[in-house]
């Protein structure tokens, strides 16, 4: 037996995480998610502004990331406008602006009373700024030397939710979705921890690393990969009951499916590997 | 002369920007820097775009293997770039009928989309997917408990794989909040898959990251340091082509 594993084509494996990740898909297997501190700081950073606030919602990622993102992007869309703010959507990634739509859609199409029309006055599209770091610098400081019009050319000053504002220091939030760089880290850098504008971002599994030394100093929360998307998503239904029947509220909560049955997948292959490897040293193999 | 411009150019607009952290008045200047900053990242796609094209067309002249992929970027590039700048929307504008395509060149239905949603979606989705199953293949082939560190490496990638799972709770929620010897202030709940997790992103995780931060930064504000007094000019080129 241990001889064929020793030899085992690696397309078997293939398929196995196939199936590892098709089959709780296709059966929508959910699992219970209790929200973490750090995802409740990210909620009530939100939830606890005065309805109507003004939130900066930029989202730096493209679409090979959109798998663990797009849920954290959604929720935060849906939680502010649950709470009937005034967004502001930005991008640093020339693929961000479809992202961007996402969010768009989903506001105009979940909560038509509130925003459907309302371009201009309860959310705007700056689009994409090429420049990195070089724009969040800008924008902190002098929203309008950066984006002098928003995605459609509209002149910002002609734009009831950008004419009075000068930089976005003086917004509620910041509430940014990223997959690397330029992303979070940059948006903490030199948005965030020079000029005190509460913060709060979503960001892959593998930058969560990165981005914890800055919590809660710098960052007020973070939503750390899919299962912080599923535990936030869990927090807003928590909070917003009504949300409970809405499938595209529980996007991450039903891709935790998959990735509990991949995670104890991966830890299977791993013991079997090692088991293999120590027979091997035993035969002297090794 | 050649070097001596960009080199003076650096340490102007560098030392400009590091005044502008400590003082007040330099703000503006700054925001000036900036903007001019943001203006050359956008002139860089231009260099990019160019540089592709050289690339790939040296490819082809020379017939060298997988000439033929250079063909298909040098399609897809020009055909994304012609869309894009044309800004061929959708079909018809309310406002211009008569005009063909005259539409948002972003909205659902226009080509730009369709390249967008149709080639590139699907195509960058799935490169980025495939790693699941390269990552399946290397945790049975090359992830060994070959020495210590190793094994520990093992048994906390494990956890975190457990833990920030459901698997994690229910493996271990039956163990009890009791405490495990006296009032030693540890329970048995202490050892919730979930909650060793937690603790190895909180208590190991992050100090090591800060460290490594603080060392980065340090080094970063030295590196910075050479390059505007001239001392590293490496950014520059080699010497013959000075």
């Amino acid at each position: 037996m241990l001889e064929i594993l020793q030899n085992l084509d690696r397309r078997w494996i293939f398929l196995m995480m196939f199936i590892a990740v098709s089959v709780p898909l296709i059966m929508g297997t959910t699992f219970p998610e209790e929200p973490s501190d750090q995802v409740m700081a990210v909620f009530h950073a939100v939830d606890d502004l005065p309805d109507g606030s003004n939130v900066v919602v930029a989202l730096d990622y493209d679409p090979a990331s959109e798998g663990e993102l797009q849920p954290m992007a959604s929720a935060f869309t849906r939680h502010c406008a649950l709470k009937k703010h005034n967004l502001y959507f930005m991008t640093l990634w020339p693929q961000g602006i479809p992202m961007i739509q996402r969010s768009i859609d989903l506001l105009e199409s979940e909560f038509p009373d509130t925003y459907k029309g309302k371009y201009g006055s309860k959310y705007v599209n700056l689009g994409f700024r090429a420049g990195n770091e070089g724009v969040i610098k800008l924008v902190v400081e002098d929203l309008k030397k950066s984006y002098s019009s928003d995605i459609n050319g509209t002149d910002l000053e002609n734009i009831p939710l950008t004419k009075n504002l000068k930089n976005i220091q003086q917004v509620d939030l910041l509430a940014n979705v990223s997959a690397g760089y330029p992303g979070s880290k940059e948006w903490v850098l030199y948005g965030s921890a020079p000029f005190d504008i509460p913060t709060v971002v979503g960001c892959t599994g593998v930058q969560a690393p990165i981005m914890l030394p800055y919590i809660p100093q710098q960052l007020d929360g973070m939503l750390a990969a899919i299962k912080g998307a599923a535990e936030y998503e869990q927090a807003i239904i928590n909070g917003y009951p009504e949300l409970k029947d809405n499938p595209n509220a529980k996007e991450g909560l039903k891709r935790m499916g998959p990735q509990l049955v991949a995670h104890v997948l991966l830890i299977s292959l791993i013991v079997l590997g090692n088991v293999i490897y120590f027979w091997e040293r035993k035969q002297g193999m090794a | 002369m050649k070097r001596t411009i960009p080199l003076f150019i650096s340490a102007v607009t560098g030392f400009v920007l590091i005044c502008t952290a400590f003082i007040p008045k330099f703000v503006d200047w700054g925001n000036d820097a900036m903007a001019w900053f943001n203006i050359l990242a956008a002139f860089a796609f231009i260099l990019g775009g160019g540089n592709l094209l050289k690339m790939q067309l040296q490819k082809i002249s020379a017939q060298q293997p997988g000439w033929g992929y250079s063909a298909v970027t040098l399609i897809a590039f020009f055909i994304t770039l012609i869309v894009g700048l044309l800004k061929v929307g959708v079909h018809p504008n309310i406002n211009f009928p008569e005009y063909a395509w005259s539409g948002d060149y972003l909205a659902e239905g226009s080509t730009f989309w369709w390249l967008f949603e149709y080639i590139f979606y699907p195509l960058s989705a799935t490169m980025f997917a495939l790693l699941a199953f390269y990552i399946s293949s290397a945790a049975f082939r090359a992830f060994r408990a070959k020495n210590t560190e190793a094994t520990i490496l093992l048994l906390i990638a494990v956890i975190v794989l457990l833990g920030r799972t459901y698997a994690g709770v229910w493996l271990t929620s039956w163990l009890p909040n009791e405490p495990i010897l006296g009032n030693s202030g540890i329970t048995y709940s202490d050892f919730h898959l979930s909650h060793l997790s937690e603790i190895i992103m909180d208590d190991f995780t992050t100090p090591g990251m800060r460290a490594i931060t603080i060392g980065i930064a340090l080094g970063v504000a030295s590196t910075s340091l050479k390059v505007l007094l001239g001392v590293d000019r490496s950014y520059l080129g080699s010497d013959q082509e000075a």
